[in-house]
This record gives C-alpha cells, structure tokens and sequence, in this order.
C-alpha cells in the first residue's frame, strides 16, 4: 500500500475510534451525572423525579430514627430553611451524626421522601462536604433577604409561614 | 534549631537547582565541557541539601517539636513513632518536600547510573530536571515551608487523621511519588533529545530502563491505595473512582501508552515524535495529579478562588511546563526523521492501536474528574460523576486493548500474514473460549461480562504460554529468552490475573449488612458467622471496642475474627477496622456497623472471591517492569556505544565505520 494511502486509512479509523469514544462518553454522561439539590431546592421542585440525584444537608437534630430491623433508618436532611425526610437501609458511615453534614444519594419518591441507596458524610472532623456548606449559606442568606424583605413590608406574615414547616 | 537548618538546607537546595539547570543547558548548547561538567555535582549536591531539609522535618516529628506549625497539624505525642515518620508526609508541605526529595534522588540516580551516556546528553536531561527542581523548590519555600514556626508552640499537635494511621499509609505515597516523579526523567530526556536535535533509537534506548521504573513505581504506588482503601475505609471496595484515584490513574494510562511506543521507536526507529510527545503528556498529567491534589480544588472550587496562592502558582508552573515543552515540540519535531514503514497488519500498528486506547481512555477519565470542577467554576450547578460513567466508558475500551495483548507479540514487526496468525493462534482462542464460557459455572452463575473477561484473560494467558513454548524451541532452551520477553510475559500475565480478580469480584461478591444479636447466625458465601458480642478494649492511642465473631464451614470452627470500632483520643474520631481472612481464592470481610439496641449491632459481612487477584496481578505487573528493567541489553549497548565512540574519536576521518562496527558488535553480542 502507498504511504498516502495508508496514513489516509489511519486517519478514518482513527476519527473513527474518536467518534466511537465520543458516542461512549456522552451517552455515558447522560445517563450518569447526579446533580446536586439542597432541600429548598426539593422544595421548590427543581430536582428530578425520576433519576436519582444527590441531596445534601444537615441531619436534622433528634430526627434519626431506626426500625426494629436495626438498618432501616429514618432521618430528615435540613438546610435550615427547609427539610427533606430521607429513609435509608444499611450501614451508616462512620461520621454520620445529628447536626453534621451529609450527602445522600437517591431517589425521590411521590410522597416526598427520599429514598437514599447512598449515604455519604465527610472524611475527617473539621471538614464539611463543600455542596453541603454551599447550600446552607445559600438558604442563610436567602432567610435573611426573606426576613429583610418582609419586615418592611408585612412583619407579621413570615412568622406563621414558616411556623408549620417545622413540623414536617 | 534543627528546624531553621532545614529551611536553610532548602534554601540552599534551590540555589543549588538553579545552578544545576542553568549551566548546564547553557553549557550543552555552547558545547562547554567545563559547564557540561557542572551537571552531576551539581544534583549530588541538590540531593545531599534536600535529604538533609527531609531529615531535619523528620527529627522535628520524632521529637514532637510542636513549635513547628506543620508538625503540630499533623502529629501527635501519642503517636506511636512508625505514624510519626509516616506523618511527615501526611499534610500538604511535607508531602511537597517529599515530592522534592524524590525528585533530587532520581537526578540523583540519573547522575550516578549515567556514565555510559554521552555527556552532553546527560547534562541536558539533569538541566531539564534541575528547572523542575527549582519549579518545587520555590513552590515549597513561597506558599508552603513545612518549616513556619509556631509562635507559641503547642502544648501537643492535632494528630495524623486516624485514617491515615495504617502501614499502607507508611509505604503507599512515597512509592507513589516516586512513579510520579519518576515520569519527569522521560519527560527530561525527551526534552534534551528536542533540545540536541538527536532523537533517534539510541535515545529511546536510554530512556526506556527509566519509564519503565517510573511505571513500576507507579503500579505498585496504585495498587497500594486501592489496597488500603479496601481494608481501611472499611467498606470493601478497591476503586472508587475517586477524583484522587484518577489523578494517579491517568499518569498510568499514559506511562503505560509511553512504554510500549517507546518499544517501537527503539526497535523500528518509528513514532518517534509520538513518543516525545507521550513524555510530554505523562509528566503533564503527573503535575495535573499534584495540582488536583495539592491545589484544593477537589474540595471545592470557591475555597481555591478565594485562596489561592498554592493553586495559581501550580497552574502557572503547569502552563509554563506544558507550554514550553509542547512549544519546543511544535518547533522541533517536523524536522525529526521519519521511522522504518509498515503495513496495516504489523505489530507497529497493534502497538499503535494500544496506544490509541489508553491516550483515548486517559481523555475519558480526565473529562470525568474535570467536568463538574468545570461545571461548578462556572457556576452552571454541582454535580458529580460517579462510577458507573467510568465503568460504562472504561470497560468497553479495555476488551479490544485486552485482545490486542494477546495478539501482539505474535505478530512480525513491518508486515504480518493474516492467514499465518490464524493459523497459529486458533487453538489458542479455542481453548480460552471454552475455558471462558464453562468457568463461571463452577462459580454458581453465568454472567456474560464475567465470561467475556474471562476470555479475554485465557487468551492472554494461554498465548502467553504459547509463545514461551515457541520461544523456548526456536532458541536453544530457556537461556536464549532475554529478560525483556520474561518481563513482557510477565506483565501481560499480571494483567490477566488482574482482570479475572476484576471480573470475580464484579460477578460473585455477596454484601450482607446485618442486624446481630449475641448468638446470632449468619450464612454469607458457604461460610456461617456467629455474633459473640464486643469488649472494650484500650490501644496505644485510641479506645477501641472489639467485636467477637466466630466463623465456621461445615459445621467446624474454623477462626475467630476481630472486627473493631475505634475511637482516637486526640481527634475523637471513630473509625472502623475491619477484620480480614485473605485467602487466594477468596477474602471475608467483617466490620462493625453500629450498636443498634439491647447489645445487638448492625453488622457488615462480605464474601470477596479472587479479590486479592487484583493486586497479585499489579504486583505481577510491576515485577514484568522489573524483569525489563535488568535485560542486558541496556548495559551491553551504552557500553558499546561508549566504545563505538571512542574509536571514532581515535579515527576521526572514519567516523561512520565506527558507528557500524558498533551496531554489528550490538547485534553479535544480542545474539551470543
């Protein structure tokens, strides 16, 4: 075979094996990017309802709650604006703890609560999931314009507002 | 004291650097004997200044000098002394000096095991490493001195995080490190080969034995953490994906694409700008590591934005190191000879083929780490990439690279007969296929993925022994096989082993989280466990209570094992250490979940057949690495060649008969 020829042939299959990666990667990426929600943004209906995604937060404080099984267990994710009950079946990580941060990974069912197959806390004390910490100041800052927001305008109505999302 | 002679020493190394990168370059261009010759005692010196700094950081943690910031970060005076060593490279400064040090020891190494090459050679490829140097150097001595006092000194230091107080800890980042480094020897004598102008076979020759050891490193480095992270993390998975996993993963991938082109630009003189450029790309994706890694940008992009001395100053070196030598590539390599032709069957194009898998398979890996970082820098949301990306991209890569393994070898360089081929190896696929396809019944189930692995692995085992056998007849015995055909057999081998612990563990591992109570039974893969309840238990450091769980097969004992929780003193942490049986055919794998209620425990037991198959078949990759390593003929040709040129000089009017002489000895003494 002439040289021309033959560099011309590794050309196409080389472009070939490209497009063929591509095709691999994007169909991979697709299918199998989660994307993280905090739970105002569960709340807000701005995470999917039918893939799975991550949700992150803090375990609420006294919401832990285990089945008589001892690995089914129950708790509330919160940003400290709104919270998201979370069920999850298995062992927890070491550092899972009421008041720390924590990722889980799941689905969403039509009722409201997440299904976790994944539950992920940080590595060491100090360190606090960079998502997590994210969200929480976000929902932060969002109360305090809400606050701000209402107190020139109407006092009295964020109060009762937000009164009952506590006891979800 | 001790302390400010380490940053002194430091200080000194990097003046040291300079001068070792500086003359020398110069001194090669100029052709100046006198600055050429500053090369070697300039990196023996670097070496001696760099050791001495380590050794004074060292001392600093075996005596818990908690006055010195770093070492009260990062240990502790509980810490038994083996951690406190260990822990010198646990934070993010030590880990950079011993990145610096192993850096100056491969110069080092470079310079002392160098005679046989041509001076000038030598003193570009030392240059070249001593401006890396410096690159580390001045990163240390800038943004990150281990040395920073600590004004008041603490009473006691923070601790080693508990997870990192493990043996593994000990061995697996500095063998690690030096795989890192180690590309930056084929990235330097890629760079002195652009700069002199002479890339050519003999060049190839002398940077194979060092990529080669890079990668071994590299191997064993790898291998080591997903290791600890199996028996440590406590969750029984040996990859994770993880952005810190691929960050050591991708040098790998390309080390591996380098070594096997390399191969062909030695034995065919072709590729030879390809194999520039993978020397490029290998050290490029060393240093993307150690910025991913060192620059905090995995843990989150806006803490990088708003901190960001360490990581700027790595992307700039980055782009500096990257740019200049792709640069100096883009310059040099149109004028660089074209190799020996080939045809579309050769074993040129197999190695090709091999290489375009894993340069495409790197790319894979890096768009999967790099894309949420991209994604959160520009505010387009968080999100993460998670195994099953990698192992959906991934496996379908590695199946036709795992066949061309198999292949190769037996496949002539230039041209190969297709007909010839089957012929030859029929047989062989016949008995992996049937081997493959009745396999995995013995193992209860058959799965179509852990058949086609094992095919793949037969294949390459059973042509593997196929072509020993060949081998052995057309030579005279075992003693015409060059230690190069071992090592490559031998790695191929690893491989194989590796991909059947891969496929085992993919298709027959059982989890089982359980609840037990004292007493309590449990059946997971053929074996029963009996929960006998926990004790409190003290360690050196830490409170640890103690699980008893009594295994048995066919109704006999057969061992007691000790999974624990561990609480350390300093970080109250907790932590949880699994109990292991590793076994050749299979591990089982306790750890303790949690106290549940009424003295019962939540409880992790997993059956992990042919587990430790995965690191045999690592370990087996780099002993092939080692066995080519030793082939004779990198001694017997730099030693020729010191000959062949010498003569030349003696009869400078028959330059070029000198060189051939060279080549027929080479070829005569191959043969012999």
């Amino acid at each position: 075979m002439k040289s021309r020829h033959k560099r011309m042939v590794f050309i196409v299959v080389g472009l070939a094996a490209l497009a063929g990666a591509v095709g691999l990667i994007m169909n991979a990426l697709q299918s199998n990017i989660n994307h993280f929600f905090s739970p105002t943004e569960v709340h807000a209906n701005a995470a999917p309802t039918d893939r799975s995604f991550r949700l992150g937060g803090l375990v609420e404080v006294d919401s832990v709650q285990r089945e008589d099984d001892g690995l089914t267990v129950h708790f509330r994710v919160t940003d400290n604006a709104e919270t998201v009950p979370v069920t999850y079946t298995g062992i927890l990580p070491d550092l899972f703890r009421e008041g720390e941060g924590v990722v889980a990974q799941g689905k969403i069912t039509s009722d409201g609560v997440f299904m976790a197959d994944e539950v992920l806390a940080k590595h060491d004390e100090t360190y606090m999931p960079p998502e997590v910490a994210e969200a929480l100041e976000k929902a932060e800052l969002a109360k305090a314009e809400a606050a701000n927001g209402a107190t020139a305008v109407e006092p009295a109505a964020v109060q009762p507002a937000a009164q009952p999302q506590e006891g979800i | 004291m001790i302390p400010e002679i380490g940053h002194y020493a430091l200080i000194l190394a990097l003046s040291m650097a300079i001068i070792q990168s500086v003359l020398p370059l110069i001194g090669a261009q100029q052709a100046k004997a006198s600055w050429i010759a500053v090369a070697r005692p300039a990196a023996q010196g670097q070496f001696a200044f760099v050791l001495v700094s380590f050794g004074c950081l060292t001392y600093a943690f075996i005596t818990n000098d908690f006055s010195v910031q770093y070492a009260a970060s990062h240990s502790n005076s509980q810490l038994p002394i083996e951690y406190r060593i260990a822990a010198v490279w646990g934070g993010h400064e030590g880990s950079l000096l011993l990145w610096a040090l192993m850096l100056a020891g491969w110069t080092f190494a470079v310079s002392i095991l160098s005679k046989n090459l041509p001076d000038e050679m030598v003193a570009r490829v030392i240059g070249v490493l001593g401006l890396v140097s410096v690159g580390f150097l001045l990163f240390l001595l800038l943004t990150s001195n281990p040395f920073d006092r600590l004004i008041p000194a603490a009473l006691d230091g923070r601790d080693l995080n508990p997870l990192l107080q493990d043996p593994g800890l000990i061995i697996h980042p500095p063998m690690l490190y030096m795989g890192y480094v180690g590309f930056s020897v084929a990235f330097a004598f890629a760079i002195a080969a652009l700069l002199s102008g002479r890339l050519d076979a003999a060049w190839a020759r002398w940077s194979r034995p060092w990529t080669t050891a890079a990668w071994c490193f590299l191997t064993i480095g790898i291998a080591l953490g997903s290791w600890w992270a199996y028996y440590e993390l406590g969750w029984g998975g040996w990859w994770f994906w993880d952005p810190v996993e691929n960050a050591s993963f991708m040098p790998w991938l390309i080390g591996t694409a380098l070594i096997h082109s390399l191969a062909v630009t030695e034995k065919r003189g072709s590729f030879k700008n390809w194999t520039v450029l993978l020397a490029i790309i290998a050290f490029s994706m060393s240093l993307l590591g150690t910025f991913l890694v060192r620059s905090g940008v995995l843990t989150s992009v806006h803490a990088f934005a708003t901190d960001p001395a360490r990581g700027v100053y790595i992307l700039g070196f980055l782009a500096v190191t990257i740019g200049g030598s792709l640069f100096l590539y883009a310059v040099r390599a149109p004028s660089v000879s074209k190799g020996g032709e080939f045809s579309m069957l050769s074993r040129e194009t197999l190695l090709l083929s091999n290489n375009v898998l894993l340069v495409v398979a790197c790319g894979t890996v890096l768009l999967g780490t790099l894309y949420p970082l991209l994604l959160d820098a520009l505010d387009m949301g968080k999100i993460s990439v998670g195994p099953p990306y990698f192992n959906s991209v991934f496996v379908p890569l590695m199946m036709p690279l795992l066949f061309l393994i198999g292949l190769a070898p037996f496949v002539r360089w230039k041209k190969a007969n297709l007909g010839e081929l089957a012929r030859l190896l029929r047989w062989a696929f016949c008995v992996a296929l049937v081997v493959a396809l009745l396999l995995p019944f013995t193992m209860g189930e058959w799965h179509w993925m852990v058949s086609l692995s094992l095919l793949m692995a037969m294949w390459i085992i059973v042509t593997a022994m196929l072509g020993f056998i060949r081998r052995v007849k057309r030579g005279n015995g075992l003693k015409g096989i060059s230690m190069s055909y071992y090592g490559m057999q031998i790695g191929h081998l690893g491989m194989a082993v590796f991909v059947i612990g891969v496929a085992m563990i993919g298709g027959y591992q059982t989890e089982k989280d359980v609840r037990m109570e004292i007493g309590d039974v449990t059946t997971v893969g053929g074996y029963t466990f009996r929960f006998d309840g926990v004790v409190e238990q003290a360690g050196p450091n830490y409170q640890a209570t103690r699980g008893y769980i009594q295994v048995m097969k066919d109704g006999k004992n057969v061992m007691l094992m000790h999974p624990e929780k561990r609480i350390y003193n300093v970080q109250t942490m907790p932590m949880t250490e699994a109990a292991i049986d590793s076994g050749f055919t299979r591990d089982l794998y306790v750890s303790l979940g949690e106290p549940v209620s009424g003295g019962a425990w939540s409880v992790r037991i997993y059956h992990k057949p042919f587990v430790n198959w995965i690191w045999g078949g690592c370990a087996l990759m780099a002993l092939g690495g080692l066995f080519a390593i030793c082939d004779r003929r990198y001694r017997i040709a730099s030693r020729q060649r010191k000959e062949a040129e010498k003569r030349k000089m003696a009869t400078a009017n028959q330059g070029s008969s000198g060189d051939v002489t060279g080549t027929a000895a080479v070829a005569r003494e191959a043969k012999a």
